[in-house]
């Protein structure tokens, strides 16, 4: 044997192996092989395992606005401790400061570099939020709640999630093999604030306030007290579901509006059995400083309502007895265990800096994935026979050898797709199958090329040599546009398109292999060792 | 020796009038189609639109008139109901434009799983998707169709000259549009899925211009003495059987794609089956028709 065709024909037999070898993780026999080689394997898309994809935009003037609230009761609180007499009111982006004191502008300057003095007038000073300082707490916004994000699917526990920032404010998030779709949305997309709030029992107003509604009712009641509500008070609801009979009422409070606490100071959350009531529910417990600041709060509202408040829900509001130190709190209501386990991850994880809004959303249930397997590998299988069958009757001996192409072209794209870990998508599936039709195009264009040279009188041999050197510029050509679009595909699309984008990809280029090398060693060798006088082709 | 097609002498060129009459009918309405989808006047899938889709799985067979009825029922407004070819299969999509997504999606789930029972409805998919991405989605389809278009136009320029690369850019432009024109007509959903299959069309087409191409180049030059449009005819004559072939065999993995695939895949491969047949027939008559109009004189003698 030729040196040549030891080389050539050492190289289709490695890649035949190394493509088997890669693609068997990929099989059931994936747990009985050794673990450096478990590690590959082709993956399987969202759309193809279930799961979901998850697209949600961060509210980043929400998270301004937030930041805004929290500097104006944070100069309420600096100024008190230094005793200093000042009124803090925050209308949107501004602070407005009235004091008789100078020295309160003094400490807003000192303590609160990030605010700018917008007017002041006698005794009466505004801050803003300028420019730089708004972009920079959105910026800050997005990168704490993909944090947050990834902490609490951590802690959901998904096999590989993805999430990443796309665009500007955008936040992409992919669960593949997630069973209970509902729930993962609920806790990915919880902004969880937990706030402390003060009941105003005091208000005369309070007494006119109904005590319980039915939830369409809520908006007729905002409407009704809206010009009632005292100045720096506002009315929140507490959902009730009835256990027995699920039927739903809110509770309405109306509450100081500024919140002394917030679950910043949290450290632990985490589900307790509530002794009273054999009920679910979070026990929270607040850091040094957080202890110190509640025990603060309890001891000067003793006898008053302490709402305990969940993304603008009332959970719960009871009566301070007495001080509260050590720094735990309860959060009850009428969760299930798994609800009461999933708001201590939430709380636990932290919460987002502001409310995300959900711009994408694709569900895939696990029993469509299989489906589409399924027909897949049967349109694919199908396709197969067809093409083989074809190239058997049209081209005869040479039509095998294509057949042959054909099928080393499958397994080396399987084994490839396998060895990279590529994602295996429905559209990619499609994407494998038309690579099956492309498979044995640049065979046909070589087999015509050479019957042309039969026909010119030639030998087999030569008619070989020139068909396979004259199709070459032409395979290569039509391969490379392909690969364009192939290469587009993937730059534009999202999950799914990508997979039949990579593919699409990698077909037409082993294609190029299986066809050039695959197919003419064949010939050469057969060829070379029978003086042929007639091809079959 | 089989040979399907053998000495053949069609004069391709004394149609080319015709089928360029033909090919600007589809370009035109291709652009108008274009311009509806960039306007949001076609059928848009909601991936381009905006939406809800919820697909369902029904363990029993139901009455496609009781869901819609139930649905109905349930104050669901301005849904469209489909019978997928899958059995007990329905999809369901309503192109509104909501605020807040989610919502919509629990609220069919919700009425269906009411009137069938939990365990008769299996949620195969939803799908909700933002007015924000939706028109975004849309532009990068676009884009993506122009990118793939052009880069297609660079290599060709590069490998042949540049009369090649215009000819075989228009007929690549001219699959895309007629099978979205065809898409366009039936009333068929354009979404996500038939722009990969577009990009994918404009990829395989080529592959036929280009077998014509390089025949017409191979027959410039040992053959430069004959008339332009006798070579040109000669070359596609030379070529035919194998045109026909390649798109032959591809066109059987589409096709079973399209009957076994399953229902997503189905439009999809019905999209590539027509531009299989459309990129067949544009290589022989736009493709090179074009290369002859930007210099039937101009003999191809270079080289």
């Amino acid at each position: 044997m030729k040196k040549e065709f030891f080389w050539r024909i050492s190289l289709i037999a490695l890649a035949t192996v190394l493509s088997i070898v890669f693609f068997l993780p990929s099989t059931q026999l994936s747990s009985s092989l050794p673990e450096w080689l478990q590690k590959y394997g082709i993956v399987l898309g969202l759309d193809l395992q279930g799961g979901v994809h998850l697209v949600y935009e961060v509210d980043g003037d929400k998270a301004v606005e937030i930041t805004a609230e929290r500097l104006a009761s944070s100069i309420g609180n600096t100024l008190k401790e230094e005793g200093i007499e000042a009124d803090v009111k925050q209308d949107g982006l501004k602070i407005v400061v009235s004091s008789t004191n100078e020295k309160a502008f003094d400490t807003v300057a000192s303590d609160f570099r990030i605010l700018t003095e917008d007017s002041r007038t006698d005794g009466v000073v505004t801050y803003a939020l300028e420019g730089a300082e708004i972009d920079r707490i959105k910026a800050l916004a997005i990168d704490q709640a993909l944090e947050t994000i990834r902490n609490r699917v951590d802690q959901f526990g998904v096999a590989e999630p993805t999430i990443h920032r796309q665009a500007e404010n955008e936040i992409v998030i992919q669960l593949p093999g997630v069973k209970d779709t509902k729930r993962a949305i609920e806790l990915v997309g919880k902004t969880a604030i937990l706030e402390f709030k003060i009941l105003d029992d005091e208000a005369p107003v309070a007494a006119q306030i109904p005590g319980v509604i039915n939830p369409e009712e809520k908006e007729g009641v905002m409407q009704e007290f809206a010009d009632k509500i005292p100045e720096g008070d506002e009315v929140l609801f507490g959902k009730i579901i009835n256990k027995e009979t699920g039927v739903e009422t809110d509770r309405v409070y109306l509450l100081k509006k500024q919140a002394l606490m917030t679950g910043d100071f949290l450290s632990e959350a985490r589900v307790d059995i509530d002794q009273r009531y054999n009920e679910p529910s979070v026990s929270i417990s607040f850091n040094s400083t957080g202890a110190k600041l509640f025990e603060q709060i309890t001891t000067n509202n003793v006898k008053k309502r302490l709402a305990i408040i969940l993304d603008e829900n009332v959970y719960s509001a009871p009566v301070i007895q007495e001080p509260i130190a050590g720094g735990n709190a309860q959060i009850t209501g009428t969760f299930t265990m798994q609800e009461a386990r999933d708001l201590a991850i939430v709380l636990r994880s932290g919460s987002l800096p502001a409310p995300l809004k959900m711009l994408q959303n694709v569900t895939v249930g696990p029993s469509l994935g299989k489906d589409s397997i399924k027909a897949g590998l049967n349109a694919g299988i199908l396709g197969a026979i067809l093409v083989i069958i074809f190239m058997l009757v049209y081209y005869k001996i040479a039509g095998l050898i294509a057949n042959f192409a054909l099928v080393l072209n499958i397994l080396c794209l399987l084994g490839v797709l396998s060895a990279f870990n590529a994602t295996l998508t429905l559209p990619g599936i499609a994407g494998v199958i038309l690579a099956i039709g492309m498979a044995v195009d640049s065979n046909v264009l070589m087999f015509e090329r050479i019957r042309e040279e039969l026909r010119l009188g030639k030998t087999p041999r030569a008619s070989i040599d020139s068909g396979y050197d004259k199709a070459f510029w032409t395979i290569f050509d039509s391969h490379v546009t392909t690969l364009i679009t192939a290469v587009v595909l993937f730059q534009f699309g999202t999950g799914p398109i990508k997979g039949f984008a990579v593919t699409l990809g990698w077909g037409v280029f082993i294609n190029l292999f299986t066809a050039l090398i695959g197919t003419k060693t064949i010939f050469d060798l057969i060829t070379t060792r029978t003086d042929m006088k007639r091809l079959s082709i | 020796m089989i040979e399907v097609i053998k000495n053949t002498k069609i004069d391709f060129m004394g149609k080319r009038k015709v089928a360029l009459a033909v090919s600007s009918v589809f370009i035109v309405l291709g652009l108008i189609a274009i311009i509806q989808v960039a306007r949001g006047a076609a059928n848009l899938g909601i991936d381009f639109a905006g939406g809800t889709s919820v697909q369902i799985k029904f363990n029993t067979p139901v009455k496609l008139q009781d869901v819609r009825q139930t649905l109905t029922d349930s104050a669901i407004e301005d849904f469209d109901l489909q019978d997928l070819p899958t059995e007990n299969k329905v999809l369901i999509r309503i192109k509104k434009k909501e605020q807040t997504l989610g919502e919509l999606s629990k609220k069919i789930i919700a009425s269906l799983s009411d009137k069938y029972g939990e365990d008769n409805v299996v949620v195969d998919s939803t799908t909700e998707i933002g007015p924000k991405v939706g028109s975004r989605l849309r532009k990068d389809a676009l884009w993506a169709i122009m990118a793939a278009i052009i880069g297609i136009l660079i290599y060709v320029t590069f490998r042949f000259q540049f009369r090649f690369g215009v000819g075989a850019t228009v007929a690549t432009f001219h699959d895309v549009l007629a099978v979205l024109t065809i898409f366009f007509l039936m009333g068929k959903e354009i979404n996500l899925i038939l722009v990969s299959a577009l990009l994918m069309i404009a990829g395989y087409s080529l592959t036929d211009t280009v077998v014509v191409y390089d025949r017409i180049r191979e027959n410039m030059r040992t053959k430069y003495k004959k008339n332009t449009i006798d070579l040109v005819n000669q070359s596609l004559n030379e070529v035919l059987s194998r045109t026909i072939i390649t798109s032959l065999t591809t066109f059987f993995a589409a096709f079973t794609l399209y009957l076994f695939g399953g229902e997503v895949i189905h439009e999809f491969a019905f999209a590539i089956m027509l531009g299989i047949i459309i990129g067949t027939y544009s290589s022989m008559f736009v493709a090179t028709p074009i290369v002859l109009l930007m210099g039937e004189e101009k003999a191809f003698s270079k080289k």
